[in-house]
């Protein structure tokens, strides 16, 4: 519809507590260039996180929710795992409902949804761990991917099953000991952005959450690709610093230091994505 | 002709009318028909949103005439999931944004969409699943058998069993109205014993296909519809389902108990949109009684009349159309009277004798026998239904099976 789903109605508005009366007054609603900048002015669409403090999955979730270009209309699909538990802080429609089948639920809302509105654009983001995304789901995230559902996944690779305790995942790079890989992993790390390439994504971005702005431009720049053109893929390296034993605030340290290795920024995109991108660029979307 | 004052029309054009109307006054045609061609029948009148499939015999084939639906512009979002368990996880992403959606599955499609029949019933979900129920594994089979049935039961469903293909057209209509009302709101399956009902062809008496059930409206809905048209409920903004405190757990018991009284308020839509929750059929003073479902009251009712002409013997069935809800006092008021009530049933561990020795327990006080039991694709002809009984009287068996 249109953020007015979030006026009060005048008479009740003195019952309603201030978190709910600022999402009305204060948040950045019907504006495609609202952005990472907005976040000392404007009210965040998430009101509070139950992750543990420091967390770099708390900052690419405030990051993301500034950068949707449209969250008027953004429907937002999660899965099970430390995410889960902040997605009720979300102020808009989000939905938990199995571990690892996240890019299924986004299908057919997205589908349904593009019936149901044909003249409104809704955006469909699927925001899931590295676990939910490659081990348990990688089924439905890759055959998403297949069928080229208009959807934007991005995957929180914190390089672990993290609410379970520490075991280790497809992600954990190989050699790292954790939990049911006592003798350290036997494998490599999973090359997600290349099987996303591979499985039909028209824009692919690896990268640490360390630069907020640049973030914001490869969120607004999946979202766009995924709404005209099919899939789009972001793997964001979100370390979890309880499981590889680093403080509160060494999660940025630990991303900056990743941006030179092995979470060096790489993005792809095919010609229609690179086209769509340039058009909003033109528009001053970009 | 039903008066209406705005005559409306669905998104393929056809003219809504109401569930009553179309269930019980709209004049009828008699067709031949198999199971899968009356699905598609009915999905075709029932302004169905969308749809997504997977294939396992015995219910490929309907899932393939929904697909035709679409092609013709009677459903509107349809396609193919990777597995059944995507397909359920996609039909609820369908469900959740604000459509009317059907899909179809048998045994082995079932067990391994298992995870996702909770989900839905706990996201009040008003899917319809039309289960063809088969053997599930292993030994590999894909044989008629129902014992995936009891495998569902405590998912938070509604579970309805249709006799015939007739029946099984009326329940998908009736299913969507039941299943959708705000007091309910609540998944359906609706189960028939794949291929007797799905592969064999019988009279059906259809209405009109250009008239259909009105559509759905998900702003009636007991959860907000994931559309980004209204706010978002404070469901979505208090987290406290996700803290490890004494609210929590509070808060998930008495949802799970929300559920399960849903269900219960489906009765009285059940009651008038099926006709009753319960069907009798033979002698009413008959003192043997069959207490079946599906398929196997079919067959009951027909050793009744072989009982009866060739025998001698008096016997009675009452047929059970919903067995969640179960229709409890229904069955004790039924079952008045009787001396012997025998359950026959196609799977190998008895599940609606155990519903019916549940139902009955510290209510009526009569020997319950769970004969004759069939599986793994073996049928059960009336033969073998007045053997098991004559042996059970100690009466001569003539015929042999
Ligand atoms: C079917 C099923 N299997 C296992 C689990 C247990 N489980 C819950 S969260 C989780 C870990 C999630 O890992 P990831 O997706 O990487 O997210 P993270 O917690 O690391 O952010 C697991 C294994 C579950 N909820 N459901
Ligand atoms: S366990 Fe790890 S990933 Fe989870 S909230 Fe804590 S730091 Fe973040
Ligand atoms: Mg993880």
């Amino acid at each position: 519809m249109s953020y007015k789903i979030f006026k009060i109605n005048e008479d009740l508005k003195e019952f309603m507590p201030q978190e709910v009366i600022d999402l009305e007054e204060k948040a950045t609603w019907g504006n495609p260039k609202r952005g990472v900048m907005d976040l000392p002015y404007a009210k965040e669409l998430i009101e509070e996180h139950s992750l543990c403090a420091g967390c770099p999955e708390s900052a690419a979730f405030r990051y993301i929710l500034a950068s949707l270009p449209n969250p008027e209309d953004t429907i937002i699909v999660n899965s099970t795992g430390c995410t889960s538990l902040v997605f009720p802080h979300i102020a808009l429609h989000t939905v938990h409902s199995l571990f690892g089948n996240q890019n299924a639920v986004a299908s057919g809302i997205k589908r349904v949804l593009e019936w149901r509105f044909p003249d409104k654009v809704k955006d469909v983001v699927v925001l899931a761990g590295d676990g939910a995304t490659v081990d348990i789901g990688l089924d439905m995230t890759l055959q998403s991917f297949f069928r080229q559902e208009k959807i934007t996944t991005i995957c929180f690779d914190n390089e672990v099953y993290a609410n379970t305790g520490g075991q280790e995942s497809g992600m954990t790079v190989k050699g790292h000991v954790f939990k049911m890989a006592p003798k350290g992993k036997q494998w490599d790390k999973v090359p997600m952005w290349q099987l996303a390439i591979d499985s039909g994504c028209h824009y692919v971005v690896r990268m640490t959450v360390s630069s907020p702005k640049k973030v914001e431009k490869v969120i607004k720049q999946a979202i766009y690709v995924a709404r005209e053109v099919g899939p789009t893929y972001i793997h964001l390296y979100t370390p979890c610093i309880l499981e590889i034993g680093l403080n509160s605030d060494d999660g940025l340290e630990e991303m900056r230091r990743t941006d030179k290795e092995r979470f060096k920024f790489f993005e792809y995109m095919t010609d229609e994505a690179k086209e769509v991108i340039q058009r909003k660029k033109e528009e001053g979307l970009l | 002709m039903q008066k209406t004052e705005h005559v409306q029309y669905n998104r393929a054009g056809q003219r809504v009318v109401s569930p009553d109307y179309l269930l019980f006054e709209a004049p009828r045609e008699k067709q031949f028909m198999t199971g899968s061609e009356v699905v598609k029948e009915a999905v075709k009148r029932a302004s169905v949103d969308a749809s997504v499939s997977y294939p396992i015999t015995p219910q490929s084939e309907a899932a393939h005439l929904i697909g035709e639906l679409w092609v013709e512009g009677y459903v509107g979002v349809y396609f193919r999931g990777e597995s059944e368990f995507g397909v359920m996880s996609e039909i609820a992403g369908c469900a959740m944004a604000g459509a009317r959606t059907i899909t179809t599955t048998s045994g082995p499609g079932t067990l391994r969409a298992m995870e996702n029949f909770p989900m839905w019933a706990g996201s009040r979900l008003p899917i319809q699943l039309v289960l063809m129920a088969r053997g599930v594994n292993a030994p590999l089979t894909i044989q008629p058998d129902n014992l995936e049935i009891s495998f569902l039961l405590d998912t938070g469903c509604m579970i309805w069993h249709a006799e015939t293909a007739q029946e099984l057209f009326d329940m998908i209509l009736a299913g969507f109205v039941v299943a959708e009302q705000p007091d309910v709101h609540v998944p359906l399956i609706t189960a028939i014993d794949g291929f007797f009902i799905s592969h064999t062809r019988e009279a059906v008496m259809l209405p009109p296909d250009d008239i259909a059930l009105p559509p759905y409206n998900p702003y009636k809905s007991p959860m907000v519809p994931l559309d980004m048209e209204m706010a978002p409920g404070r469901f979505l903004r208090d987290p406290y389902v996700m803290k490890s405190n004494y609210i929590s757990y509070a808060a998930h018991t008495s949802w799970q108990f929300e559920v399960r009284a849903a269900i219960e308020r489906s009765r009285p839509y059940a009651k008038h949109y099926l006709r009753g929750l319960i069907e009798e059929f033979g002698d009413p003073e008959a003192e043997i009684v069959f207490v079946a479902s599906g398929t196997a009251a079919a067959q009951a009712k027909e050793a009744t009349l072989m009982l009866l002409h060739e025998e001698g013997i008096k016997a009675r069935v009452v047929r059970l159309k919903t067995i969640r809800p179960f229709p409890t006092q229904e069955l004790i008021e039924a079952l008045r009277g009787a001396k012997y009530v025998f359950v026959p049933e196609f799977n190998v561990i008895g599940w609606l004798e155990r519903e019916v020795r549940r139902a009955l327990y510290g209510n009526l006080d009569v020997p319950v026998i769970g004969s004759p039991r069939v599986a793994g694709g073996m049928t059960m002809p009336p033969e073998f239904i007045v053997k098991e009984i004559l042996q059970f009287l100690g009466k001569e068996v003539k015929h042999v099976v």
